[in-house]
């Protein structure tokens, strides 16, 4: 065990991957001589060489499209988008293309692509440099999504995704790559995709959480402790195919259940973890299921009282646990 | 631009044909796929027609095109990324009557998709086609990709991409053509100009006098020949492949033709096309022009051309007769491969 930074957890995992790998490959924007804009891939194109680590031109739907071809023909591409924004010029290669291709070839052709992309506020990103834009492809049956929250989870999902035989979104919180530390297991190390996390065990309320809001709600859940109220914290870590077991688990344990995500909240993640608890545990409930999420304006302002309106943090977020734990 | 020669053949010249390295078994054979290309398309189009087959998509006008495209590849070495107008391109890549009919009438063992996809939405690994899908124009980037991975794993092949004329104006085109300049990837780009996109006329469609002259912007030739010369098209094609596997990169061609047909089953044409213009359409028919040829330098006689037809229509009752009757996919099938499993 190494205690690692979230952002060279996630550099990390990719050269040992690349190194176990030849089939394994870098694509992006800046990604090879700069080391990309956040620096993940640093020292990558020095190590495995221009053919391995590719600076596309910019352009984001050739980025993934000709990785989607790589990988049809049997090489297992690492997409970067350089900010979460930016993959909309690549949606229709990603929803069209890679979603469907093993479906619709009958399992003849597939797709094993990994895109990462950096996401997330409280950066001063403003509007186009601050979005989560996990939802729009939640909807979408093909694709998985995940969303690691800490170093460990940062590789160990990593790994698993280069590994999937089918197409994977890797976002990646710009907020956690430098704040966010904690031991990272050496070598071969995965963490299943599909599977959630329990980060706090407790009895009063559950909160259901991913991404940069696990560390927020962490902070809330040890704030409400002193208070009295303990908390079953769950971090989905997979948003795509949802882990309905441990959601339901943990809801039942304590019929209170807050559902938190920095994303806005009218089709949220969080709507179909609430559709997906008020279908299956709906009688082990003793309070109505709460949301806590980013309002629904169209994305995040660059002034910074209104970047931090925006902006869940731990105090808003316990204010909603003890509101749930009254109830 | 490289212009076609004409295809009115003297009664005792040389043939043209020999002079680009094929035999006379080859231009037969060239022969013989577009008649079963367009044999094929007629007997969708019936059937459609008869409603038996819900909705179809024609090659009609361009069969002459995908076939020379198609001879200047290996379908062993090569991988093919073909629209839905490229039935001669999978036929001669491996693909049957039976497989085209399976896929008409959706029937489970349709090779492409299992009945999952329209007619015209090709793939086979085993043949070398890669999936495709409706959204127009994004195969071209999966074309780079498989030129990329390719030569990443050290083999020499040739990626070969097709599209309409109307659909080189995607972004998806654009993008893809600069990504395999840039890195001089092993690419054919094959442009069939039937001058329409569904009713849109080129002069709509383009402000460049041909998709061709698109190339120079993305550092690699393009050529325009006449796609109704399947010689002149599997020239330029030759060409194209020859400096893909000598590592001089990309190529664009583009072919010009008509469509014979409205742009699918469910298009009424005649909503904005002249009746001369139809009229005129059918008069230079790839189909007929080369068999005079065939028939002019005396590869072939009135008997063995009608030998061909008679074979090909065998083959594709055959094949109509068997799909027909084959069944469809279980409705809970749908809910499989939705990942591997
Ligand atoms: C992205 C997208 N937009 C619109 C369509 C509907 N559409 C199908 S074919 C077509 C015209 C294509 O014209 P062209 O590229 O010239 O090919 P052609 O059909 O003439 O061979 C259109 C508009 C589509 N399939 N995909
Ligand atoms: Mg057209």
């Amino acid at each position: 065990m190494t205690v690692k930074l979230y952002i060279d957890s996630i550099h990390d995992a990719l050269q040992e991957e690349m190194r176990r790998d030849d089939g394994v490959f870098v694509v992006g924007e800046d990604v090879g001589v700069r080391g990309g804009v956040f620096r993940v891939t640093q020292g990558l194109i020095e190590e495995f060489g221009e053919a391995r680590v590719i600076d596309a031109p910019l352009a984001e739907s050739a980025i993934v499209g000709v990785a989607i071809g790589a990988a049809a023909y049997g090489l297992k591409p690492v997409a970067e988008i350089q900010f979460a924004d930016f993959i909309l010029p690549a949606v229709n290669q990603l929803i069209s293309e890679a979603a469907k291709m093993r479906y619709r070839s009958n399992n003849d052709w597939s797709c094993p692509l990994v895109v990462r992309a950096p996401y997330g506020g409280g950066v001063h990103g403003a509007l186009y440099h601050s979005q989560s834009l996990e939802a729009l492809f939640h909807h979408v049956p093909g694709l998985k999504i995940v969303m690691p929250a800490t170093a460990a989870d940062a590789k160990g999902l990593l790994l698993s995704a280069i590994r999937d035989p089918d197409p994977v979104l890797y976002f990646e919180h710009k907020a956690l790559y430098r704040w966010i530390k904690d031991e990272v297991p050496e070598g071969e190390y995965t963490v299943p995709i599909g599977k959630a996390r329990c980060v706090l065990e407790g009895d009063d309320i559950t909160v259901i959480t991913y991404g940069l809001m696990v560390h927020h709600a962490t902070e809330a859940a040890r704030e409400l402790e002193k208070e009295g109220i303990s908390t079953e914290l769950i971090d989905l870590r997979t948003v795509a195919p949802l882990d309905s077991e441990a959601i339901l688990a943990a809801v039942r344990k304590t019929g209170k259940v807050l559902i938190v995500h920095e994303d806005n909240k009218t089709g949220g993640v969080g709507a179909e973890v609430s559709a997906i608890i008020a279908e299956k545990a709906l009688f082990d409930l003793d309070a109505p299921i709460s949301r806590l999420c980013g309002p629904d304006i169209p994305a995040m302002p660059f002034n910074p009282p209104q970047e931090r309106f925006y902006m869940l943090n731990s105090e808003k977020i316990a204010q909603a646990m003890r509101q749930l734990a009254a109830f | 631009m490289m212009n076609a020669q004409s295809l009115e053949v003297p009664a005792m010249i040389a043939k043209r044909h020999d002079k680009l390295g094929l035999t006379d078994h080859d231009v037969v054979k060239m022969y013989h796929f577009m008649l079963k290309t367009r044999g094929l398309d007629d007997r969708m189009w019936l059937l459609n027609r008869a409603g038996k087959v819900p909705f179809v998509v024609s090659c009609k006008g361009q069969e002459a095109a995908q076939i020379g495209a198609a001879f200047a590849l290996n379908p062993v070495r090569d991988y093919v990324l073909p629209y839905y107008r490229d039935l001669g391109v999978v036929l001669v890549f491996g693909q049957t009557a039976k497989d085209v009919m399976l896929s008409a009438f959706a029937k489970q063992e349709d090779p492409n998709s299992g009945g999952r996809q329209m007619p015209g939405h090709f793939g086979s690994r085993e043949h070398h086609i890669v999936t495709g899908s409706s959204p127009v124009s994004t195969q071209i980037p999966h074309a780079v990709g498989i030129a990329l991975a390719a030569r990443m794993k050290g083999h020499n092949l040739v990626a070969y991409t097709s599209f309409g004329e109307g659909s080189s104006n995607q972004g998806d085109f654009h993008e893809a053509a600069n990504f395999a300049g840039v890195h001089r990837l092993p690419v054919v780009f094959f442009c069939e100009n039937n001058k329409y996109a569904i009713s849109v006329p080129l002069r709509k469609e383009l402000a460049c006098e041909h998709v061709s002259d698109r190339a120079v912007g993305y550092g690699f030739p393009g050529v325009t020949v006449d796609g109704n010369d399947p010689l002149a098209v599997y020239a330029a094609m030759k060409e194209a492949v020859a400096r893909a596997l000598d590592g001089q990169g990309p190529s664009l061609v583009e072919a010009m033709m008509d469509r014979m047909n409205p742009h699918s089953s469910d298009d009424d044409d005649r909503t904005y096309r002249s009746k001369d213009e139809l009229e005129e359409v059918k008069s230079h028919d790839p189909i007929l022009s080369f068999r005079d040829y065939l028939l002019d330098c005396g590869v072939l006689t009135e008997a063995s051309e009608k030998a061909l037809r008679e074979e090909v229509t065998v083959e594709i009752n055959v094949a109509t007769t068997y799909a027909e009757k084959a069944p469809y996919p279980h409705p809970e099938q749908a809910l499989r491969y939705v990942f591997a499993e």
